[in-house]
Order: C-alpha cells, then structure tokens, then sequence
C-alpha cells in the first residue's frame, strides 16, 4: 500500500502501460478470438428474444428455475447482452492496438532495403554453392538482373547481393485485420443509426410509415423517425404459386402501389422474397403471409359492431391458421371468438377438420363463441391472434361457408362470414451501416486473399574467391529464407542462369 | 426424357458410384492388409511395382476416380430432373458434398502422397451417401421462394467446396496424430510395415496447414455471400441465426487455428487438435444444425 501511495503516477503509469501491453499482444487476441466462438455457442441452443419470443415464453412456464438462471446471465438475448458485448470490444481494442503500430512500421519501412548477407551462408535455408569460370562482378550482374526482372528488392553488399519479395504479403494482412475493424464500424453504425419495423396489411388496404401504423418498431439510439420519408405503400395485390403435388410454395409476388410524400401520383412495383423495394437505405421485405377471413358482427338490434378482414396466423403448410375476433362492444357483456380458418377444408375420422391445401379453394371458419370479460383493460398487452378466456364462458361452435350467418345463442347478435382476404407481413427496414459493412468484408477477403498466397522470401548470393583455384573464377553461395513453399525452386531458377551462358563447368 | 426418368438415371448413376466406390473401398483394404504382412528386410523394394499391395493401391484410385465420374453425373442429372441447381435438400447436398470431398482427394493426390488416405476417404464418402440414399432421399421438388436467387449457387457452391477440404484436412490431421504415436522421444519414426509409406509427419503438418489456408478465404467468401444473401432474402445480413452462428464458430476456429500455426509457431500434435476441432464444428453444422435445429436455415427438406 505505501508503496503504491510513494509513487502513485509512476505505478498507474506502469500498470496501465503493462495492461496495455497484456491486451494488445498475440496471444490475448488469440484467447478473445476463441471466446467469441464458445460464447456464442448458448445462442444456437437456447431460444433468443429477438428470433422467437414465444419460445422463450415456453422455456419460463417449463424450466422456471433454469430459464430465471439463464435471464440472469442475458442467454436470452445473447448477442446483445453486455457480457458478449465486451468480449468483441476488447478483441476490437487489442485488434487496433496491435495492428495500428504495425500498420505505422509498415508504412515506414515502404522503401526498406532487405537486410545484409548474413556471414554465415549455410545455416540457412536452400544452401547451395558451385564454383563458377565467370567473375564475381559478372554473377552478381546476372542475379541483379534476374531479380530485378522478377521484381525483388535489391541491395548491393560487399561481393554480394540480398534481395527479398513479398512485402505485399504484410500489406494484406493488416488490410484484412483493418478491415474486420471496418465491419465492426459498419455493424454498430447500423444498430445505432438503424430502425427495423413490421406491419401486417391486408389485401387492399395502406401502409403509411408513421409511428402508429407498425405492429413492431424498434430503432436504435441515433435514429430519428422524422428523417425517414413519409411513403404510403397500398397492397394492391399479394400471389402465391404453389406446387399441386407437394402443396410447398414455389412463388410470391407482392404487387405495391408507392406514393411517395409529396407527390400525387403512385408508381406499381413488385415485390418478391429475394427482391425486396429499395429507398436509400432503407428496404422493404415482404416477410409472411396468410389469411384474413371478413366477417360482420351484428347486435341483436342488426346494428353492424364489427366488420373487416382480421388476419389469422398460419400454423402449418396448409395454412391451417388461428386467430381471435374480439367485439367488446356488444351488450350486455362482451363477446369473444376464438376462430380457426381452413383454406381447402376437408374431414376425416382421425383428424376431424383440416385443410389439405393452401389456397383458399373450399374456405371454413370455424368458431368458438366466448361470453364475459376480455381483459382488455388491464393493461396486459394480449395477443391480437389469441383470447383469455379466464373470465369467460364458452357459448356455442359454428363452421361458416362464405356468405353463411351465425345466430349467436342467447340472441345477442350475429356473425356473418362474408369471404376472405389476403394479408402480407411488411419487413421496413433501415441499415445505413450496411454499406461500410459490406466494404470491410470485401477488403478483409481481398488482404486475407494476399496475405495467404502472397510468398515472401529473402535470398543471399555471394561469391567468395576460391583459394585454389587456378582460373579467374569464384566460388557462388546462394541461401534463402521463406516462410512460403517455393524458394528452392526460385533458388534452383538462379542457379540455372547463373550457370547459363558460356559453358560453365560445376 | 421426363423429369422423373432424369431422377430415376441420377439414382441409378448414384447407387452404381456406391457399387464402384465399395470395390475401391476393398482395393484399398487389401492394399492396407497386404502391406502388413510385409517383411520389414523388404521395406527398401517397397516401391517396385510389382508389390501386390502396390497394386491393389492403383485399382482402388483408378476405381475412386470411376466413381467420381459416376458421382458427378448422378448429380448433373438430379438437377436436370429438377431444372435448377441440385443444391435444395439435404439429400443434393449429401451427394455433392461427398462428391466435393473425393475432388478434394483426387486433386491432393496429383501433388501429395495420399495414396494412403484412399481407405478413409473412400470410407468417409459410402458413409455420407449411405445416409443421403437411406435417411436423406426426398423425390425432387421445385425450389422454395426464398431460395430462388443466384445466391443459392454462389453461397452454396462455396459452402460445399470448402466443406469437401475441410474434410480432407481432417483426414490429414488425423492420420497425423495416428502417425504420432510411432514417433520417439529423438524424433524417429518407428512406424509398422504398413505404415512406412505413409508421408512423414512433417509433410503431413504441412499438408493439413495447406489444405487450410487454401480453403480459408474461400469459406469467408461463403459466409460473406450467404450475408449477402440473407439481407436480401430476410431483411439482415446478420441475426445469428444458429446456422450462422456455428459457420460463424468455424471461421473463428479455422482463423485461430491459421493464427496459431502462422504468428504463434504452432505445430503437430496441438496444431493437428486444433485443426481436428474446427473440422467438427462444421460437421455439427451440418448435421446438427440441419435436423434438429431451429431458425431459418430450414431448407433441408427434412
Ligand atoms: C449470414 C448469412 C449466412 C451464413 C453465415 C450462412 C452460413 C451457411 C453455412 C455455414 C452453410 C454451409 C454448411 C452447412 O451446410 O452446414 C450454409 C449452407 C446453406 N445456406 Fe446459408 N448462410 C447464410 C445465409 C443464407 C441465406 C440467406 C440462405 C437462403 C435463403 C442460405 C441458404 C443456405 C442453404 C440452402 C445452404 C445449404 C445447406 C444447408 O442448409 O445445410 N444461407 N449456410
């Protein structure tokens, strides 16, 4: 403790340039990197928020105690939790303090001539040496030559040249380590400045992007409603195409009537699954579809409480769906009716009613009346598809063909069903991150491309004067370093020039 | 010729390549067998020619590459049948997927020793369409919406290279660590007769490390591309989807298995465990992720 009150600035210097030091090497790196791949692990197996917030509902009613354990550690939602959050800033910040200074060197040492000929030729790799009839100024005319064709840096040493090649291989390798910082700018630029929204129309109606019209809107902490334009996007008409054999969709087609704010006049498009309507930086995706039976709700005095197209939620291939009917204005008590649709309705024993096809060819709503309190003003945000039947009492079931009536028992009213629409979920989506994410990923492809195949080597030719040899000629020592496959073949290249020309003997 | 007799020949190709690669599978047992019982004074002669076991080495990789010829045409005509791409169920990507893996192998072959590896490859390659032609087999079907893009070919393809070399490396990594287990404390190889044909662990480190970084960029090319692709399919190019998440695993698993190898000087054994680990979690990708697991990658036809 005193020492550390005798020298305080001397002390937090050290330790922070040491911390410094720990996070910023190799190896911290490496162990981030592994982090982030076991930590994401959780998030494949256990339900996530964003993804499937039923499913994570289902996980509370059936490991109460483990999913409570789990909330606790945010392995619901995972990829946003703080902890996990931490582990990719600090691989980011070691990522930037090892390679910022490496970049700088680098960048210093553009024009750095290779390093001189080692004394000691033949611990290295590649060694070879033969006795040449040409002078010493000849063979290192021919390497400079050969060399500088292949384009190697070059520097002349005494009786001896160094050449190396393979910069570039350094070069790619921080661009793609600078780049992967680039995504990560990309991807939070996107979470801040993005918004995400969805919005389920039906066949015929609008979709005006304000606030109030999303069934779902969440937006990051830069994002500003008003700088997204005002359009209006009118469901003209929503196709699918499926297969008569194996009832699996082949095609949907989406076609929009778009006004844009400001101007009078509309303009059609179509939209498809991997073919989503583009503004700017903002997209829109057409994301689910199923049906919306319409049907008229009447009280007992034939005054019309309800009426229109209420979307049901598929459940299967055949877009079975479900879907609730809430009246709360209906004397004297309020009515309720939990309603499944079947597009191609057909029965058997087993099954009792299903649909045995996904377009609406034989059409059924069938319904279970509720009487009592819906619950709606508790506060408890309620499903739209679903009702809570705590408080009520079941009545009656009916199955309507279109344009049939129902007399609700106990004449407080009646239900007709008058036909059935379609409904189309909207994905509006805005991501101005996008674009510098997609550009860090090239470059990161582009310098991982350079820095694997790239080959850096260095090579040394020196020609040392033969102490018995009797003629004008030298002895050639050639060596090289590599951390690449090749270099004997570029070594054995030289050796052939150098012993080209002029008949030499070994 | 009708779509469904298109789907009939590529069965018929598919089984007769299983017939084929089971007789390469035997060449290359007779050839391990026989070259057991080789007397350990004869070793020096082991390379003449005239070796039985030599032999039945050469049939088994004439008869893999029959096999291969016979693979690809089962696949051509499985996407003739099903007028697009053969890549939209579990089953197509099974039987390119294995075909991927023996090109793997037969390229390898050109450049390294692997001979030797027949018996694994030829084995790893019956198993995989075994399960395509038994658990996997769907009759051919149209594409799903979403997978209606030139994606699908770009992501895929990919995808299914890199899977094929990731494999092979596996393999590699594999005998590496069976190899070293002959090897003594001052470096020498004491391997059994059946063995001593097999390339030294110094190459097998090497060839592993290559295999790799060969197929690195290539499979960051195929995460990349399916990004791509999911933001114009889902509206975002990245939600982790568990799909993504364990293609994700693998990149950050072969990516410190480079790192280990080039900046931390890593080699052999550890080196071989790393790049063992990586391989599997593709393979649980593949295999978990495909049938029991949730989220949007749910094209496997299951
Ligand atoms: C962030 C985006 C994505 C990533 C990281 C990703 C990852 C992967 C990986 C690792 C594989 C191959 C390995 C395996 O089969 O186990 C794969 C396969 C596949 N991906 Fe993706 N993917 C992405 C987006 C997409 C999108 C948008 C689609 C299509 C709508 C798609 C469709 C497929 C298909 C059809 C396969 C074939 C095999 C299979 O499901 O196993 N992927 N993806």
């Amino acid at each position: 403790m005193s020492y550390e009150i005798k020298t305080p600035e001397l002390g937090t210097i050290g330790l922070l340039r040491w911390l410094w030091r720990q996070l910023t090497s190799m190896r911290t790196a490496l162990i981030l990197l592994l982090l982030l791949g076991v930590a994401s692990i959780p998030g494949s197996i256990i339900p996530q928020r964003n993804q499937d917030p039923t499913q994570v509902q289902q996980y509370f009613v059936n490991n109460p105690t483990l999913a409570k354990v789990f909330d606790k550690f945010s392995l619901f939602n995972l990829y946003s939790s703080t902890w996990f959050s931490a582990i990719y800033l600090l691989l980011f910040i070691s990522l930037i303090g090892c390679v910022l200074p490496r970049t700088w060197e680098h960048f210093k040492n553009i024009r750095a001539l290779p390093p001189l000929t080692p004394k000691n030729l033949i611990r290295l790799e590649e060694f070879r040496t033969f006795e040449s009839r040409k002078s010493a100024d000849e063979i290192l005319v021919i390497a400079r030559a050969h060399f500088s064709k292949r384009r190697y840096r070059i520097r002349d040493c005494d009786a001896s040249v160094a050449v190396e090649k393979g910069f570039i291989r350094e070069s790619g390798n921080l661009l793609f380590h600078l780049s992967l910082i680039g995504v990560l700018i990309g991807v939070s630029a996107g979470v801040l400045g993005g918004m995400r929204g969805s919005a389920i129309v039906n066949e015929g109606e609008s979709f005006t992007n304000v606030a109030t019209s999303y069934d779902s809107l969440s937006a990051g902490r830069l994002f500003k409603l008003s700088e997204f334009p005002p359009v209006t996007l009118k469901v003209l008409k929503f196709t699918a195409i499926y297969d008569p054999l194996t009832n699996a969709p082949l095609d949907y087609s989406l076609i929009l009537d778009v006004t844009e704010s400001g101007k009078l006049d509309s303009r059609r498009v179509e939209v498809k699954v991997n073919k989503p309507l583009t503004f700017g930086s903002t997209r829109i995706y057409l994301q689910a579809n199923g049906f919306s039976p319409k049907v008229t709700v009447r009280d007992n005095a034939g005054k019309i409480v309800l009426s229109g197209a209420i979307p049901f939620l598929p459940q299967d291939g055949n877009l079975t769906s479900i879907g609730a009917i809430k009246v709360p204005d209906l004397t004297p008590t309020q009515l309720g009716i939990v309603g499944s649709f079947l597009p191609t309705a057909e029965r058997d024993k087993i099954r009792g009613g299903f649909s045995s096809y996904p377009e609406a060819l034989n059409p059924r709503l069938l319904m279970a009346a509720w009487l009592g309190d819906l619950g709606l003003d508790t506060g408890v945000p309620q499903s739209v598809y679903r009702i809570n039947t705590a408080k009520m009492e079941r009545v009656g079931l009916q199955s309507l063909a279109p344009g049939q009536v129902w007399e609700l028992p106990g004449d407080i009213g009646s239900i007709t069903f008058d036909g059935v629409t379609k409904w189309v979920n909207l994905q509006i989506v805005r991501d101005p991150g996008k674009p510098f994410a997609l550009l860090g990923a090239v470059f990161a492809l582009m310098g991982l491309l350079i820095s694997l195949f790239a080959r850096r080597r260095r090579i040394w030719i020196r020609t040392v004067l033969g102490e018995n040899t009797s003629s004008s000629g030298v002895i050639v020592e050639i060596a090289g370093l590599s951390r690449s496959p090749g270099l004997a073949e570029e070594i054995d290249a030289l050796v052939k020039v150098l012993k080209e020309k002029r008949g030499d003997d070994e | 010729m009708s779509k469904t007799d298109w789907a009939t020949l590529s069965n018929n190709f598919v089984y007769s390549s299983m017939g084929i690669i089971f007789i390469a599978f035997i060449s290359f047992a007779f050839q391990t067998a026989w070259s057991f019982r080789v007397e350990p004074l004869a070793h020096e002669t082991l390379k003449t020619k005239s070796m039985k076991y030599t032999k039945a080495g050469r049939i088994g990789i004439a008869l893999a590459i029959l096999g291969f010829i016979f693979l690809s045409a089962g696949v051509v005509a499985r996407g003739v049948s099903a007028g697009r791409v053969p890549w939209g169920n579990m089953y197509e990507f099974s039987i390119t997927g294995a075909l991927a893996f023996l090109f793997a192998y037969l390229v390898t072959l050109r450049k390294y020793k692997v001979q030797w590896l027949g018996l694994i490859v030829t084995l790893a390659v019956l198993l995989t369409l075994g399960t395509a032609v038994t658990l996997l087999y769907v009759p051919t079907a149209p594409l799903a919406p979403a997978l209606k893009s030139t994606w699908l070919v770009i992501h895929v393809c990919a995808a299914i290279i890199s899977g094929g070399v990731f494999l092979l490396a596996n393999c590699v990594a594999a005998a590496y660590l069976i190899m070293d287990r002959y090897e003594d404390e001052d470096g020498n190889e004491n391997r059994p007769n059946w063995a001593k044909q097999l390339p030294t662990l110094a190459e097998l480190d090497q060839l592993s490390y290559r295999l790799v970084a060969l197929v690195f960029p290539l499979w960051t090319f195929a995460v990349i591309a399916g990004a791509i692709w999911a933001e114009a399919a889902w509206g975002r190019y990245w939600g982790w989807d568990p799909k993504e998440t364990w293609a994700f695993i693998t990149w950050v698993a072969y990516a410190a298995y480079l790192h280990a190898r080039v900046t931390a000087g890593w080699k052999g054994k550890r080196a071989a465990w790393l790049c063992l680990f990586a391989g599997s979690t593709f393979l649980f990708n593949y295999v978990y992720v495909n049938i029991w697991g949730a989220g949007r990658h749910t094209y496997s036809g299951l």
